[in-house]
């Protein structure tokens, strides 16, 4: 046996330089790679994982206008080169992810596709002055550094524009709430929500949290919320364990009105999911697959032709992320032969110049800090599909 | 009243458990070896069924024989290709990873084939359940039905270990391979039809897994597969009878301590009172003590 | 020199070996910042894979909730660098975060091993699965914050914190800790590798290893020779936890966000560093520090992959398993390769 694990590590020890000679391989490529004449964007999201729906819908959402872009021109006749990677919804594989990203000779990201991949993402973007555009990090640290702006809102944005909403309208007068207490997102919204909630026209009743570790059964939630005589369930919480919460509902004879915010988006394209019991639930939400709107029209056709699936919001954000990003570098009239460095910093001053439009808003423009300034939409479902709420 | 609520729903997530419970136990039971991959392949049982039963225009009897039918090839091909080559090996850990290898490759596979999205499932079982006192208690159908199965499988499996020539090789085959195979038995055999057992109720717990709880993912049976394992072992390891009570139990103090303690907590406390129930008694509910002999 | 010192030298060995070949390419500008970047992962995976090691193949006891040892190291040492990041330069603040997040670690280890060394065999691998979950779960519920009037603690929320407009939340429940300062390095890491190597190898080979091993073989032959059976456990558990520790030290400060999510610290990621043990060979450390470098790279490698990179991974880790583990395979390796009189096999015969 001792002679056998010898024989291993000798093994392995030399597979482990050869990694590392072919990772050098790699590293001299791509100095001899770069000064070609387009540019080069990545995205970064979990594409393997439990939220993989949420990393592909990125990633895919992100060549589409890629693709539309080459097709009519490039950016400044520049043609765009597009790359994704994955980060398995963990920090230092999205770190590693950038560092491939770069090596492969990234000049702009848009990325990560969550909240504390994206924070740690900012940490290195800024140390090498990189662009980062975020299409769906919402947590508040996420756009802490200069170099770094959002497409979607913020998650404090998002509680406070919900409890407001849900105030201004009389929606409820008691209010329970259903949250994930490991995820970022959702607990950003829900502390925030609370905060807002004080002195407000309606009283919390209930708030219930549950971990990704234990995300099947709802029973205990929406019976709280119901013995508590909850007339409104907020849900700040993504789409898929929303689908199981509405049938949970249903089957217990419980029927709020429920309230979810953008995460939200997506419930009603679930395959085989059952849309009336989503019936008269609200949202907060910048993306609608079924608007009719032609830009929407002609995204969700191509999105589908593509990839099989009716995309989300997160695709929304990352298809105007790149459009963004070429309006921001049209402004600043960049090209492809400057440093990362200079395009960073061309872009960043152009950032708060533009006004965009896209899938998510009509009119975005953006503060230096890299809020985005645009309008939630509220929406009902009502047969099936979203009605404007106003 | 809201005390006995809370009670059926800990029951319908206990029946869950324990459905998932009695496949893993069997094959741990028999086999010796922790199969990481059983939850993956309850997923895969649902993919098949959800499948088949879109092609069949909604028939889903059809689609779980097919899924049944699947699941055990899928059982004993893995049995065969990544367990059955580590069987002797230095080290019994050698094989619970290549368990853990076989479940990232099967996620990963019916990721690649049906994308990351949650597709909704309908459930097999149409029945709208009982209901009590007004319609103030309300017990699902699919709780009903995945503890009549559950009670059947159980007593099917005591029935078949314990009085057929096969059972009795499989019994023999868990205790000492060895010896087994000296008295004439076909360890290797023995054990494919172990796995060929388990893959099966893995489907039908698949079926009704995803009945109670209509969401499906490629990551779908980790969870639950996990949490089986823990009621499994909360129940005494290779106890059939102690992996239904222990998936039950499982279910009801979940649900409980998410009520009357903390929804923040419930998992910390439901592992902590793992921990406290196997330190009173160290081999599970039901488990046997096995004295140790010099 | 006897066998054992020479093998160690050799561990040591290959682990500046490695050090200094890397420093080189780095400053000859020959590493991409791919690579750069996981250099440091690798080495806090490398450590902890040698502390399981510990618990695993010396003591033999499997625990396959390893990592929330390395969240409590991580926790610890986190909160003490956000909290003290303008008080105290970095050098002594870093040292000081080592120390805070291993004898944070080795007290949850101590603790944690009274009621889980009481069992025997599977039951002990799902309590510690158990222990590492709780763990998780409750730094998720965990809310602490500092300002004016002191610390501020709850399990609630942090709005029940009750802090001063100016007061800083530092653990953010499941936001966990942000903006720990970047400290980790390769070369810090290989320090706190090389000494996790010295402390687990010269315990094996120390009187103290010996009972622990003996533990493991047959404990009831130890007990009845004298062994106190439960205090060398305890020790043996007590240092794997506080090397884990450390690993999580390494991890928190390189990079900004910590959360108590799955991905880092939950029971797949304790599965991850087994399969780094088992696959480096039960018991045998160099082959932990090994195993856990090649393993950590091989998905990073696999990128070019694209959506096919996790399936190719999960078929490598089989073969690989069965090609180290199985018995024919091993057979047939030996019948084919025994052949060949390699010089260094032959002097090991001899020897």
């Amino acid at each position: 046996m001792k002679k056998f694990n010898k024989v291993v590590s000798t093994v392995m020890a030399s597979a482990l330089a050869m990694a590392m000679l072919a990772g050098c391989g790699d590293g001299a490529a791509q100095s001899a790679g770069s000064g070609s004449g387009s540019f080069k964007i990545g995205a970064i999201g979990p594409l393997t994982g439990a939220a993989a729906a949420y990393g592909n819908a990125v990633v895919n959402g992100a060549q589409i206008a890629v693709d539309e872009i080459n097709a009519a021109g490039g950016i400044n006749g520049y043609q765009i080169e597009y790359k994704g990677e994955d980060d398995e919804l963990n920090a230092e594989k999205s770190v590693n992810a950038y560092n491939s990203l770069k090596d492969w000779g990234m000049q702009v990201l848009v990325g990560s596709t969550t909240s504390a991949c994206s924070i740690a993402v900012s940490e290195n973007t800024k140390a090498d002055n990189m662009f980062q555009l975020t299409p769906s990090g919402s947590a508040e640290d996420c756009v802490k550094y200069d170099n770094v702006f959002r497409v979607c809102f913020s998650d404090p944005n998002q509680g406070i524009a919900s409890a407001q909403y849900i105030s201004d309208h009389n929606l409820a007068t008691k209010v329970g709430i259903i949250y994930d207490n490991s995820d970022v997102y959702s607990s950003g919204i829900y502390q925030k929500f609370v905060e807002e909630s004080a002195g407000k026209n309606y009283e919390v009743v209930s708030a219930e949290a549950y971990t990704q570790d234990n995300n099947t059964d709802f029973s205990v939630q929406l019976q709280k919320a119901k013995d508590a005589g909850a007339d409104l369930v907020f849900l700040p919480i993504y789409y898929s364990d929303a689908a199981l919460i509405l049938t949970q509902a249903n089957t217990m004879g419980y029927a709020p009105t429920f309230f979810g915010v953008d995460g939200m988006d997506g419930i009603l394209t679930v395959e085989n999911f059952d849309t009336s019991l989503a019936e008269g639930l609200m949202l907060l939400t910048p993306f609608a697959a079924d608007a009719t709107d032609d830009l929407t029209v002609n995204f969700v056709k191509k999105y589908k032709e593509k990839y099989g699936e009716t995309p989300n919001q997160f695709a929304a954000d990352a298809y105007d992320a790149v459009f963004i990003i070429k309006a921001a570098m049209e402004k600043a009239n960049v090209t492809p032969d400057m440093s990362v460095s200079d395009i960073c910093d061309a872009v960043k001053g152009a950032m708060v110049q533009i006004e965009a439009s896209g899938l998510t808003s009509a009119k975005m423009t953006w503060a230096a800090s890299g809020e985005p300034n645009k309008e939630p939409k509220a929406v009902v479902i009502k047969g099936g599909v979203y009605v404007s709420a106003e | 009243m809201s005390f006995l609520t809370y009670l059926i729903n800990g029951l319908s997530l206990g029946s869950i458990y324990a459905i998932i419970a009695l496949g893993y136990t069997m094959v741990y039971g028999i086999a010796k070896m922790l199969n990481f991959a059983h939850g993956d392949f309850i997923m895969v049982g649902c993919y098949i069924i959800f499948s088949v039963s879109a092609a069949m225009s909604g028939n889903s009897v059809v689609g779980i024989i097919v899924a049944i039918i699947l699941c055990t090839l899928l059982g004993v091909t893995t049995e065969f290709v990544a367990y059955r080559p580590l069987r002797g090996a230095a080290s019994p850990l050698a094989v619970l990873i290549t368990a853990i290898g076989v479940s990232y490759l099967l996620e990963n596979i019916a990721l690649l084939i049906y994308g990351a999205d949650i597709k909704s499932f309908s459930s097999v079982i149409s029945w709208e359940g009982l209901s009590f006192a007004d319609g103030q208690l309300k017990i699902q159908g699919v709780t009903i039905i995945t503890i009549l199965v559950s009670v059947v499988i159980l007593i099917a499996l005591q029935l078949f270990i314990n009085k057929t020539k096969q059972g009795q090789a499989m019994l023999a085959a868990s205790e000492d391979k060895g010896a087994a195979t000296l008295m004439g038995i076909n360890v290797n055999r023995t054990i494919a039809l172990t796995f060929a057992i388990g893959s099966a109720l893995a489907a039908i717990a698949g079926a009704l897994l995803c009945s109670a709880y209509p969401s499906l993912s490629p990551y779908t049976g980790a969870m639950p597969g996990i949490k089986a394992f823990v009621a499994a072992v909360l129940g005494g390891i290779g106890s059939i009878p102690g992996a239904m009570i222990g998936g039950l139990v499982l279910g009801i103090v979940e649900i409980l301590s998410k009520t009357y303690i903390s929804s923040q907590l419930s998992d910390a406390i439901v592992f902590g009172i793992l921990v406290v129930v196997l330190l009173v008694k160290p081999t599970g509910i039901l488990g046997k003590v096995i004295q140790e002999k010099v | 020199m006897n066998k054992t010192t020479k093998s160690n030298l050799i561990t040591y060995g290959i682990v500046i070996g490695a050090y200094i070949i890397v420093e080189i390419l780095m400053l000859t500008g020959n590493l991409s910042s791919h690579l750069k970047g996981l250099l440091v992962p690798m080495t806090y995976y490398a450590v902890i894979a040698v502390a399981l090691n510990l618990c695993v193949g010396i003591l033999g006891e499997l625990s396959i909730g390893h990592c929330g040892f390395m969240c409590i190291g991580a926790f610890s040492s986190a909160f003490f660098s956000r909290a003290t990041e303008n008080a105290i330069p970095t050098v002594p603040r870093f040292i000081l975060a080592f120390i805070i997040g291993i004898a944070f670690a080795a007290l949850f280890g101590f603790l944690i091993g009274i009621p889980v060394l009481r069992l025997k065999g599977d039951y002990l691998a799902i309590v510690t699965l158990a222990f590492g979950e709780i763990i998780k779960n409750v730094i998720n519920a965990l809310y602490i914050g500092i300002d004016g009037k002191g610390f501020h603690f709850t399990m609630k929320s942090s709005m029940d914190l009750g802090m001063e407009p100016d007061g800083d939340i530092i653990v953010n429940g499941a936001m966990g800790i942000t903006g720990t300062p970047h400290n980790s390095s390769f070369t810090v890491g290989i320090i706190v590798l090389l000494i996790a190597l010295f402390i687990v190898q010269n315990l094996v080979n120390s009187r103290d290893g010996r009972a622990i091993m003996a533990i493991r073989d047959n404990y009831i032959a130890a007990e009845s020779t004298g062994i106190n059976v439960t205090s060398y456990k305890m020790m043996a558990f007590t240092i794997s936890a506080a090397i884990a520790g450390a690993a999580g030290v390494l991890f928190s400060h390189n990079i900004t966000t910590l959360t108590a999510s799955s991905q880092y610290f939950g029971f797949n990621a304790s599965i991850m560093i087994l399969v780094y043990v088992v696959l480096g060979g039960i018991g045998n450390i160099r082959g932990s520090v090994i195993a856990a470098c090649i393993l950590y790279l091989l998905p990073e490698l696999l990128r070019g992959f694209n959506t096919y990179r996790m399936l190719i991974y999960s078929i490598v880790l089989i073969v690989m398993m069965i090609v180290n583990w199985s018995p024919k395979v091993i057979e047939w390796r030996k019948k084919t390769f025994g052949r060949i009189n390699l010089p260094w096999r032959r002097a090991k015969e001899v020897a």
